[in-house]
């Protein structure tokens, strides 16, 4: 182990690892909002929208994440779609996400006792406010553990946007190997960021069950 | 904009062969990724402490980095320390120890999950400690993880493409080649994304008879 060269390559991953966090912030972000879209969609009265969030979860889901970004990035100019590697990552990875997180999603609603949707239906509630003022408050600290380990994931595939050229931690990890020999010096390092990236959401997503946790008990 | 997808037939027999390894890669990393799973879930539950704990502290980093570092790390490490493995072997390899990271929690789980009961009464029938897991501890814990080890080996079946980064002639590799040629990148793409997709649903398709199957033999 050459320590030497973790000290003069450790502030350029740390900033490295900032990007990566970066990256997963925005997907995340892009990812939600996809995901929640995806599930209205799926519980839409009308058939064809139904249809057509399933097959789009089904395809996302079905096809290597790698070879959508390669479609995005590159394919994407033959229409006139020129994106920065950075935003070809973010589009690609957060359209990526959210299919997978409206699974979760879907999940924790379904979960969510069938008698509480039809209690408020028959009182009068609309479908919109029977969603948004009873079953979503029950079903969200349900969807917790799923969303956190697909933001886990995410932050992992991150990794793959350094093949399109954005200078992330797995990129500038593969350039200091090329320029300096030392893999496993290098890769220790950058492992290590990417763990701690990995601990620290895991801290947010334990922090966010207690949270609700503690909701309930004062609620009850 | 124009899109041509007659350009595509005439690189269908690269695309196919690319199809083809990939396949072929899918089955021996998911195999490595199987066997090493168990041995890496007997390992933490049967070993003792002193061959457990390391292999629970690895296979944690396993799962905290991404695939495409810990296969750069074997790409570039290996050489480094003098071992010379051909691109191929090296993400085959790279590919199924990540995968046995994953299956190895499936089947601790699983094997964590057999009723005492079972164990406690073909030791009572004579059966030593060994032959009572092989025969029956095992047998039904792989019933049990069944439908999820099935699952990772269809994720694994897309991370197959990462290999392309290696240099390794599997789909996206031939796709990109045929990009080269034709300057094509959306039609090519997008015909190896449906390929994927068609492979997934097969793959579903028998993992969904498998499970019938298994939950009919339980």
């Amino acid at each position: 182990m050459d320590f030497q060269l973790i000290g003069r390559i450790l502030p350029h991953i740390v900033e490295a690892s900032l990007l990566t966090v970066g990256l997963t912030i925005c997907s995340l972000a892009l990812g939600l909002v996809v995901a929640a879209s995806v599930v209205a969609g799926r519980f839409s009265r009308m058939t064809p929208i139904r249809w057509l969030a399933t097959a789009y979860v089904s395809v996302m889901r079905g096809t290597p994440l790698l070879v959508q970004l390669f479609i995005v990035f590159f394919g994407g100019p033959q229409f006139g779609l020129e994106l920065t590697p950075f935003m070809a990552g973010v589009l690609t990875m957060g359209f990526n996400i959210g299919a997978y997180m409206s699974e979760g999603i879907k999940g924790a609603i379904i979960a969510v006792d069938k008698g509480q949707g039809e209690a408020s239906r028959s009182i009068g509630f609309g479908r919109f406010d029977t969603m948004r003022l009873f079953i979503l408050p029950q079903a969200a600290p349900l969807m917790i553990r799923s969303l956190g380990v697909n933001t886990v994931i995410l932050s992992k595939s991150t990794a793959l946007v350094s093949t399109i050229g954005v200078v992330e931690l797995t990129y500038s990890a593969q350039r200091f190997v090329t320029s300096t020999y030392k893999p496993f010096e290098v890769f220790a390092v950058s492992g290590a960021a990417y763990i701690a990236i990995v601990a620290l959401i895991s801290l947010i997503v334990r922090g966010t069950e207690k949270l609700f946790d503690a909701d309930r008990r004062v609620g009850a | 904009m124009t899109l041509d997808f007659g350009v595509v037939p005439s690189y269908a027999q690269l695309l196919f062969t690319g199809l083809l390894w990939t396949i072929f890669i899918t089955v021996l990393a998911g195999s490595i990724s199987i066997l090493l799973g168990i041995a890496i879930a007997t390992t933490t539950l049967y070993g003792p402490k002193l061959a457990s704990l390391p292999v629970r502290r690895i296979t944690f980093l396993f799962l905290g980095t991404p695939l495409l570092l810990q296969l750069y790390l074997l790409y570039y490490g290996l050489s480094q320390v003098g071992v010379m493995l051909p691109a191929f072997w090296t993400g085959v390899v790279g590919l199924g120890l990540h995968y046995a990271a994953y299956n190895a929690d499936i089947f601790r789980a699983s094997l964590h999950a057999v009723d005492p009961g079972q164990a406690e009464a073909a030791r009572s029938l004579g059966f030593s400690r060994g032959a009572t897991r092989r025969l029956f501890i095992m047998p039904q814990a792989i019933v049990t993880a069944l439908p999820q080890v099935g699952n990772n080996s269809i994720i694994l079946l897309k991370d197959t493409a990462v290999l392309s980064v290696l240099g390794i002639a599997e789909l996206v590799l031939n796709a990109q080649r045929a990009i080269s040629e034709t300057y094509r990148p959306f039609e090519f793409y997008f015909t190896a994304a449906l390929l994927y997709y068609v492979v997934n649903l097969a793959m579903e398709f028998l993992l969904g008879i498998a499970a019938r199957k298994a939950e009919e033999i339980r």
